[in-house]
């Protein structure tokens, strides 16, 4: 049992610059974290897509979730359940009120995708350390190959709930048959027009079709990024999602990607950034839509629509 | 795990693999990928002889040269040298590549050639790794071969 419930909550971080985003408790900064580190409550957890990197160094005191081995079921194509959550934060000394800070490689890609997940399962206080990895490290601080000696703690076993922020295929069709559907497209423009059915330079995942879901409207994801890895002022991120796309932040939205990793990334900045209330992450995506059987797809650089495909 | 059927320093890769216990296996991989050798100055100089190898996540380039180069050996018993790069901050993909180096470096073409197109899942690093990343290994292998098969035709 945890003696320390309610009292020892980390207050966000002020700094300024977070201030205009929707919810400006969910990103804290190198400089933030680096005096927080060590904090009882807190627990900084790095997710790369690199299975390796961690051990070559990582952040005083931070533990490991990997995407892959950790957070996806092993043998069916879905998250982990609630046992196996509870069992996976209780070893990595994270309890219900612990305030989780997500780090990763590939500008965050990953630390957003183990963020989705940790809030499929409703953990209250997970943030993002703005720029990831790459900033810390330009920054020169200081990392350790030390792996902190961790007690078991106890993680109280939470049913995942999939309706709120994740979206299934058949969830998507009939979001398509409702009027003018808000959908994203993150993949790269290749990927889109289904010109390719895999990321540039990576490996091919098997998608028998290419194209994209109708409707959507293609904005890759890494426009998010600003130059020095974190992401961009919100004025920036509106001149591209609402003024460039038209996406309206009170209409309900579905992002996609490939696997539902990039779209993770889209999904912190709809919601959490731009405060668009009512956004679904599709994680079947591509290598589900684009294998599936009479789902429509539309090729080329315009999002279309259901009827006229 | 069976390595009758392979060349002796990639079979004892495989025994220090099953030696280990799945953490420890993450370990190893990463002194494969610490230990992966500089890549010759005629390739640092070249990048553009390196062959890209899409199936891995990470940029990562191998390129194969057979000694021997006055063709007085038979091909398939000619020396294949094998040279592969990749970044410092992709240690998994950089760890198959120190694998591959150092259990196919040296060994004649014939035998290079021999190497089961399974090998790469005889690890044990299935779970600690994941599927789909062992992918990139093997494609990494799969072009490693072809090359050796290409320059032996020639």
């Amino acid at each position: 049992m945890t003696a320390q419930t309610t009292s020892s909550r980390i207050a966000p971080d002020p700094s300024p610059r977070f201030a205009e985003y929707a919810h400006p408790e969910r990103l804290v900064s190198t400089e933030w974290l680096a005096e927080h580190l060590g904090q009882p409550g807190l627990v900084v957890v790095e997710s790369d897509e690199d299975v390796l990197l961690y051990e070559t160094g990582h952040i005083p005191g931070a533990v490991k979730i990997d995407w892959h081995t950790d957070l996806n079921d092993p043998v069916t194509r879905d998250y982990i359940d609630g046992e196996a959550f509870a069992k996976l934060l209780g070893e990595r000394g994270i309890t219900r009120d612990t305030t989780i800070v997500l780090y990763g490689d590939k500008n965050n890609w990953w630390a957003a995708y183990a963020l989705w997940v940790f809030t499929l399962f409703g953990h209250e206080d997970v943030r993002l350390l703005d720029g990831g990895r790459a900033k810390w490290e330009a920054e020169g601080r200081a990392y350790t190959t030390d792996v902190p000696e961790l007690a078991l703690v106890d993680y109280p076993v939470v049913e995942r709930d999939d309706s709120r922020i994740r979206a299934y295929k058949d969830d998507v069709l009939a979001f398509l048959r409702t009027e003018s559907p808000q959908l994203v497209d993150v993949r790269s423009p290749e990927e889109y027009t289904g010109a390719r059915t895999h990321m540039p330079a990576y490996p091919e995942e098997g998608a028998l079709r290419g194209g994209h879901i109708p409707g959507a409207q293609s904005v890759p994801w890494a426009r998010a990024v600003a130059e020095d890895g974190g992401f961009k002022p919100r004025t920036e991120l509106e001149a591209i999602y609402a003024q460039e796309k038209g996406l309206d932040a009170g209409r309900a939205t579905v992002a996609y990607c490939r696997i539902g990793e990039r779209s993770s990334h889209t999904w912190f900045v709809l919601h959490h950034l731009l405060g668009f209330d009512d956004v679904k992450n599709y994680d079947g995506s591509w290598t589900e839509w684009g294998n599936a059987v009479r789902v429509p797809i539309v090729t080329g650089e315009q999002p279309g629509s259901v009827s006229s495909r | 795990m069976s390595t009758t059927d392979l060349p002796p320093k990639l079979a004892a890769v495989v025994d220090d693999f099953d030696a280990v216990g799945e953490r420890e296996r993450l370990q190893l991989l990463l002194e494969f990928s610490e230990g992966l050798p500089e890549l010759p100055e005629r390739y640092t100089q070249h990048p553009e002889l390196l062959e890209p190898v899409p199936e891995c996540q990470s940029p990562v380039f191998v390129v194969t040269e057979l000694e021997d180069a006055d063709h007085a050996t038979p091909p398939l018993a000619r020396i294949v040298r094998v040279f592969a790069s990749a970044p410092r901050e992709a240690p998994t993909t950089r760890g198959f590549a120190g694998i591959l180096c150092e259990g196919l470096d040296g060994l004649p073409a014939g035998e290079l050639l021999a190497v089961p197109d399974d090998f790469c899942d005889r690890l044990g690093l299935g779970r600690a790794v994941s599927p789909l990343r062992m992918r990139g290994m093997s494609g990494m292998l799969g072009r490693i071969k072809r090359q050796v098969r290409e320059r032996t035709a020639a």
